[in-house]
Parts: C-alpha cells; structure tokens; sequence
C-alpha cells in the first residue's frame, strides 16, 4: 500500500514549532484583559458542607470575584453525562451521577471544587483561596470497592439506596454448563492498580465573552473540542455559532483530557460572561492528581474452565469497578475491561460482570488503555495460572487457544463502549506470538541461557503475553479537503491533536490522493470554527476514523481536479494526469494548469455554475465503522530481579504488533514506544494511592513515581505483523493504546519465572519493590 | 507581597529590567513578564525539568527559583537556540530521529542537553540516559530522545572538525 508519501517515514511538519518554542499552547494565550482563576478545593474526601465564607476572599485587593454553588442561582445544574448509559444492553443498571459545577451540600472526594477566585492574577487568586473559611462536618469515607458494594456501607450519594453506580452482566455462550464438563477450574482475585494519565501539560481553560458579536471563543487542551462546544453552548443557553473552541497545541492527552464537564469546563463561560471579562484558568499539577480524572482501579473474581490438554471451556469474570464519586463518563472503561478480556483467545463461553461503585475518589474515565489493560491483565494472569496447574508453558498454552485467522470475523457477543457487539475483524494472532517468540528466543532463554543464568545466582525470567486492542470506535468524523488559490491544500477536521503526529499523518493521506509536497497540505485539527463535527480524541481513532474520512474527502477532491481540469485542458478526463502541484494532459507534461489557478476556476466570481456543481476544489466527507478494528499483538520481556533489593533490570523488550496498514513507520514506533513507557511505568512505578480516609498519598511526581529514561530498556524490539482491516479503505487500525497493554501481565509472569524457588503469586498489576518484596514473602519456598 | 524589587536580568543576550514581587517564580517571569513561552511549566515542584533554563550557562529549573535570584545573571531559554526557519543541530537532529511528541518536555530537554553536549561531546547511549533522567517524557519512552542526542553530538561534533 506504501505510496509516494503514505507508508513513508515523512519527518513530522509540526517538529518544528515545537522544538523552538513557538508552539503555542492553552497556557501561552493572552488576551488583554485577561483575568485569572483559582480554585479553593475540599480536603475532605466525604463531608457535609456547613458553610463557606468567602467575605475575606472578596475584600483581597485584586480579586474581582468570588463563586460558591449558592452564588450561581439557577446556573448551578449537574450534568449532562459526557457518554450515555449503556441501555443497548439487556438488563443493563445504571445510575446517573453527573459532575456537579461545584460542591454543594456535600463533598465527595478530595480535591473536589468548592469555591471559584478571579483574580488580577494567579498568584492573587491562590492568596484569595486561603482567605476562605470552610466549615465542614466530616463522613467517613467510602474507599474499599468490595466493602463499598455492600448494603452497610456509608453512601456517597445518599439519595441512592447503596453506592451501586451500575451493574452490568454479558454472557456469551452458557459458562455454568461448560464448568460441569471442565477437568480445571482455577479461580483467582486480582487487583488492577490505580494510575495517573499524567500528561506533562496540566488541562487548561482560556475563555473570552465579546459582547458587541455575542460570540464566546475558548481555547482549551482538551480531547474533545465538539463535545465541548456543545457542552457550553447547550448550559449558556447559546446556539452552537456562538461558541468557538479552538485547541491549541496540546502537550499530551492520555484520557483525562476528554472532559468536558469539570467544574472549569462548566463555570468559566459563565463567568466569563458575567464579568464581561476574558479568563485563563491553568491546572497545577497538585490539582492534576487530586481533581481531574484517574483510571484502572478494578477488584476482579476470575473463573477459568478447562480441559486437560489446556483448551478453555469458559471464563467468568465479577469486578469490581471504581468509577469513583461520580460517573459521568458513563461505563466506558469497564465495558472495555468486559470486551478486552476475552478477546483474543477461543473462550465459547463467558460470563462476566461490572459491579460500577461509587467511592469517594476522584472520577475515573479513560486513561491510555482505557479498561483494555485491566481485562488483558487479568485474562493473561489466568493463562499463567492455568500453565502452572496444567504443567504447560505459558507460551504453548497460549498459541493453543489463541484464534485462528479463519475465524476472523468473528462475533464476540459482548457489546462494548460503543454499544454495538464486538466483531473481531481481522488478523493473525498465532503468528504475532510466534513472531515474537522467534524475536526473543525463547527456545534459546529457556533451554541455555536461563539455566546458565540461574547457575551463576543471576535471577532471569521471561514473561510472554498476547492482546488485542479495540481501535478506530464510532460514531464518526469528517473533515474537509481543500485546494487553495495558492496550490496548497487545507485540511480541517473536528478531531484534535495531543502530539501523536496527525499534522503529518493527515497530510500525508492527502498528497497521496493529490500529488502535492506534504509539507504543502496545512492540517487544522480540533477548531470547531473550521470544522464544526466531531466526537473526539479517544480510542485510537484519529488515523483511522478521521484519516478514512480525509482519505474520502481527498479522492472526491481528486475527481473534481478531473473534471474541471478536463474542461480546462480540452481532453477527456480519462486524459488527465495529476502532476507534482498541477493537473496535466497525459504524456504531454507541458500542457498542465496548477492546481492553484484551477482553484481559481472552480470558483468564478461571474458567469453561470452548473446546477450540481459546488464551488471550489473542496470536499466535505465522513466515516463511520460499524465496529471496531482490532489491533492485535504479543510482547516478551526478559527481567532481571536483585532478590534482595527487589530492583528490576528490564532485559529485553520485545513486542510484535498489528496495525493493519501503516500511513507513517517512524510516527508508528513512537506510538508503541510510548505506550510501552506508560505500561512499564504502570507495571513497577506508577501507583495512585489513597488512605482509609480518602485522602490522596500520591499527589506529586515525588509520590507518583513516572518512568524516567534509566528505567526503560535499552532498545524495544518491535516487529510488525500487517493484516489490513477489513472496514476502511485504506486498511488502517490505531495503535495509540497498544504498547500499554501487555507491560503489566508480561512483568508478572517474568518476576514469577525469575524468582524461581519461590511459588509466588502476583495478583496485583502494579509491583514496586516493596509489593514484591510482600509477594515473595507470602509465597512458599519450592 | 505587593513590595517590588528591582531586577536585572540577562535573557537570550537582552538585558531586562523589572520590578519583581520577591515571591515571582523565575519561570513565571519567564513566561508571563517576557513572553518567552518555550519554557514550559509542567509540575512546579522541580521534578519534571520541563522548565529547564541555562543560568550561567546551568542547567536549572525555573520553577524552583525566584526572579528575583536570576538579578545579575545570564538566562539562556529555548528560544536562544534556533529558529524554525534555521535549526540548531540539536533541534535539528530531534526532528530527524522524532524525538518528541506532544513537544511539551522537549525544551526543557533540549536545555538540558546543551551544556551536556557541550561537556561530553561523544557521549555514550547510558551517560545520555543519565544525562536527561531527570527531565520526565510521558509520549516517547526516551529511546527516539536517546537516538536524537547521539545523532546530535555525531552532528555538533563533526561541524566542529
């Protein structure tokens, strides 16, 4: 499929910018006038609000205002839930919880906004929030998910008969009836840890009200620029035209960008409104870790039936789920856990359930994985459990039940995030784990180099994992292609952009249809002035369901090249050539007209325009998948734990993976090795912790520990497997949360095969050295 | 805090004069009082090095001192290096090996290589690892960063033959 400019490893258009400093992000915005925001946040993680005198704060030079729930009147509404309650399934319970503005009545977790300072400047606006008196009757606070569950535990939502946000139940096949027929049945309690999304840019929020054009424009470093327009107009009573919101350069995502209904999203216009006054609000990173959004954090029973020779009858799952105090992010993570834990192997019979619990935590909502990591995790932790009862090796027990290319497109029964049931639609998982095998020499590590390792006291084990990552999720994007007078080319769609490449990937798709110079292609991402349709950045859709509606754009832009070329040139279309830059009769180059003036000509200022003929060298198109694409893969890690020191030396690293069709190789390998990062980082360092009363232990990157350079290993190995999809054009699948994935189950299963003559049982997901040092010593000595 | 205190500060080769409140971050002032907005702020708490500046040609973080401590001293910021129209080899060479991807850390690594590059002109791949350590990246997993700096040194180096 590789092309002149598709398939290439084109250098990124928008490097430079950003390498000299003149990238402009949300926090580099100024607009003359401008005033500054504070947020006073709660202590308490459960508390009845008694009062909050914010007299003082009022009278501190330099502050211009000052907001509690009580002062927004009937602004003060909660909600509307960002993604809807999965209905699409049968017997589905959800109880809707959305953010509130701000805090009123009660607190539910720590960290959460109480009260609203505008400032003169930052600095004053924080010096304001200590002048405010809050007066609050601590609860005790709802922590322990399982605890959480049940009938005597405290509420987080009183109104509520217990903390159950939603109980979700999928069964494909019939798992009770497979169990009796079963020569196994292991059963096993896992944790999936807590994590951080932790871009390196906190969020932020720019908001400016002109009063003489009633037209409010927002910058904002959010994933979801359209959802969040619509937010604002749909609470400020305006119609969508007069709400812009433009992302600038976004410094990362991860997830928790999405947001469109913190308390900042929901005020700010608000306020800016009243105040007739242009407003920046900057998250710190405290904030970052206590008020925005976290994920993982799961509580999972596993049940796994098979028979002798390791073929699986069945799997059943109940877990546990934190959506935290609220939920507005409807079930997408847990819905993702339930699609990605069996997803891979041959599983005919499956059973599984989201017990979705409100604790007094902050809201969880997607972060890179997004509930695909924990359903892997848990899944593959089984297929380690299994090994070991069945005496198999992890890697033959798997390429047993792995699934067949043949069996591709194969309905899954479980409806996921996007409410419609799982098809997986293409790949090869067997030669992705062969593949990887071959990479890492399995045969070799086990057969020489363990033992001669294990010899010299040196303490190597392997771990080998396979996955799958639903990508490219509904409903849709669009964008629209068009040539300028110039020759160059716009692109504008409502997706945005946090750093994975799109300026150039989007480009690329477009010179390839119209033979211009990449760098001549101007990609606009997520400015709902030029593009006004859009769901967002999550899911790993940007190349695919953005990139296939600019890939359609782009041909219909191509034909109409031909047709207004050919009038112009005088000859049949079928005689027309697209020349770099220009449009040119076929073998004689010399007569061609630049696209440019051909720009010019599609749009005649006088004369007559056919009927059906829209103006300009310009397409409007969409995509729209009736499913996922899946992305598969399989990852080996070979670790060397001191037993002492618990420390970890990361051997090897290898991963295979398949994205279907590849639009940029370079851009690809820094996607996996991203996620690869933030995988490792999830399966040793990084750990959000909270304390029986709520309150946040990992609030700083002191405490929350990310992945620094001398932790990763020395060189990802990644091969590349290609099995188009089936669903788009050009074949495409994401890769975006891919390399995130197998980290945590593949450390696992190494630290367990590295410390040798113990019987460990790791069933957390996170294992710093401390957690494996009360591993080992819980386990027995072989 | 209103007291102001008057400055003078060497920025990119332009002497700035101010009057600072005492309490104003040096990166803040970096920021908001010179527009200088390559400097990127990313925890305030000295453990991302996204805000990495060169103070007397150190590599420091901004966040952890005040403006008033940089009087009399010489700042370098991102914006000293290249331009987008002509890149410092070491820009040039991150774009290269694609280096960076949401861009937000890369100045501060950037400000941080220099001076390391100056003293270690033929690193090896583990003094790299060592040197950027403590300047966090949450999109790379460092290897392509690794990659660009060595490329870097082959290219500073060589230009210096």
């Amino acid at each position: 499929m590789a092309g002149k400019y598709f398939g290439q490893p084109v250098l990124r258009l928008e490097d430079k910018h950003l390498l000299t400093g003149r990238a402009k992000f949300v926090d580099d915005i100024v607009i003359p006038g401008m005033l500054h925001a504070a947020f006073l946040r709660s202590d308490y993680a459960h508390a009845i609000i008694k009062n909050i005198d914010v007299t003082e704060a009022r009278k501190h030079p330099g502050v211009v205002a000052v907001y509690t729930a009580e002062d927004l009147g009937d602004y003060w509404k909660v909600g509307p839930l960002q993604v809807p309650p999965p209905f699409a399934i049968k017997g589905a319970q959800f109880n809707a919880r959305p953010l509130p503005p701000i805090a009123k009545g009660k607190v539910r977790f720590s960290g959460e906004p109480i009260a609203i300072v505008i400032a003169e400047s930052r600095y004053i606006a924080e010096d304001a929030c200590e002048d405010i008196i809050f007066d609050a009757e601590p609860l005790p606070a709802v922590i322990d998910l399982e605890k959480a569950w049940e009938d005597t535990s405290v509420l987080v939502h009183d109104d509520l008969p217990s903390n159950m946000a939603a109980l979700v139940k999928q069964e494909a096949g019939d798992y009770e009836a497979a169990k009796k027929l079963a020569d196994v049945v292991i059963s096993k309690r896992f944790v999936a840890d807590h994590v951080a999304g932790a871009a390196m840019e906190n969020r932020g929020f720019v908001v400016n009200w002109d009063e003489r054009t009633q037209e409010m424009t927002v910058w904002s470093g959010t994933q979801a620029p359209l959802p969040l327009r619509s937010a604002i107009a749909g609470r400020m009573g305006l119609v969508e035209n007069q709400v812009r919101v433009i992302t600038p350069y976004i410094g990362g995502g991860f997830g928790p960008k999405v947001m469109t209904s913190q308390s900042d999203d929901v005020l700010l216009p608000w306020i800016a409104m009243k105040l007739n006054r242009p407003i920046k609000w900057i998250e710190d990173r405290r904030e970052n870790f206590l008020g925005t959004t976290s994920e993982r954090d799961q509580v999972h029973h596993c049940e796994m039936a098979l028979k002798k020779d390791g073929t699986i009858l069945g799997f059943k799952d109940v877990f546990y789920h934190n959506t935290g105090a609220y939920d507005p992010y409807g079930m997408t993570v847990p819905l993702n856990t339930q699609t990605h834990t069996v997803s891979n192997y041959r599983v005919p019979n499956f059973s599984t359930e989201i017990r979705m619990v409100f604790t007094n935590e902050m809201v969880v909502t997607p972060v890179r994985g997004a509930g695909r990591s924990e359903g892997v995790f848990v899944m593959e932790r089984m297929m380690d459990l299994a090994a070991k009862e069945l005496k198999m090796d992890p890697a033959e027990i798997r390429l047993k039940n792995l699934l067949k290319t043949e069996e591709f497109p194969l309905n899954t029964g479980v409806i996921g995030q996007d409410f419609v049931v799982g098809v997986l639609d293409s790949g090869d998982y067997k030669v992705n784990l062969e593949k990887c095998l071959e990479m890492v020499d399995y045969e070799k590590f086990r057969k020489e180099i363990q033992p001669k390792a294990r010899k010299e006291g040196k303490h190597l084990g392997i771990g080998v994992v396979a996955f799958t990552e639903g990508t490219a999720v509904g409903p849709y994007e669009g964008a629209r292609v068009t040539v300028g007078n110039n020759g160059k080319v716009s692109v504008s769609t409502g997706y945005s952009t946090q750093g994975q490449g799109h300026f150039t990937v989007f480009a690329q798709i477009v010179a390839e249809q119209l033979n211009v110079k990449v760098e001549d292609v101007r990609v606009i991402t997520g400015d709902t002035g030029h593009f006004h349709w859009g769901a967002g950045t999550f899911a790993s859709r940007g190349a695919t369901i953005a990139g296939s509606a600019i890939h359609s754009a782009s041909v219909m832009v191509r034909e109409k090249i031909f047709a207004t070329a050919s009038k112009f040139l005088e000859v049949p279309e079928d005689q027309v050539e697209l020349c770099e830059g220009s449009a040119c009769v076929k073998g004689h180059p010399e007569k061609f007209i630049s696209l440019g003036e051909l720009a010019g000509k599609a749009n005649p200022m006088r004369g007559a325009v056919e009927a059906d003929v829209k103006p300009g060298l310009e397409a409007t198109a969409y995509y729209a998948p009736p499913h996922c694409a899946t992305g598969s893969g399989a990852c080996a890690m070979i670790i060397d734990v001191d037993p002492e020191t618990m420390m970890i030396k990361i051997e090897r690293f290898v991963l295979v993976h398949d994205c279907g069709t590849v639009i940029n190789p370079l851009l690809l390998e820094g996607q996996i090795q991203g996620g690869v990062s933030m995988g490792i980082g999830n399966a040793f360092y990084e750990k959000i912790i909270y304390d029986d009363n709520g309150q946040l232990m990992t609030a700083s990157f002191m405490d929350y520990l990310m992945p620094q350079a001398t932790d990763m290993p020395k060189k990802m190995e990644i091969g590349h497997n290609v099995h188009p999809s089936p669903l788009n054009t050009l074949g495409i699948k994401g890769v975006g949360e891919a390399g995130a994935l197998p980290p945590s189950p593949a450390f696992c299963q190494a630290v367990e095969d590295a410390l040798y003559e113990y019987d460990l049982d790791i069933t957390e997901s996170n294992l710093n050295p401390c957690m494996l040092y009360e591993f080992r010593n819980k386990a027995t000595k072989r | 805090m209103s007291q102001l205190f008057p400055i003078k500060v060497t920025v990119n080769g332009t002497v700035y004069e101010r009057e600072v409140e005492p309490r104003l971050l040096l990166s803040d002032f970096i920021r908001h009082d010179l527009g200088l907005f390559g400097t990127h702020v990313g925890c305030e708490h000295g453990m991302c090095g996204a805000c990495t500046i060169l103070f007397d040609g150190e590599p420091v973080r901004s966040c952890l001192i005040f403006a008033v401590q940089a009087t009399g001293h010489e700042i370098r910021t991102v914006e000293s290096l290249g331009s987008p129209e002509h890149l410092h080899p070491l820009q040039e060479a991150f774009h290269e090996k694609h280096g960076l991807q949401c861009g937000f850390c890369t100045p501060g690594i950037l400000m941080t290589v220099v001076p390391f590059l100056e003293q270690h002109p033929h690193p090896s791949e583990d003094e790299i690892r060592e040197a950027i350590d403590g300047n966090i990246c949450r999109c790379t997993g460092y290897e392509k960063i690794i990659e660009s700096v060595q490329a870097a040194s082959e290219k500073m180096s060589s230009g210096k033959q």
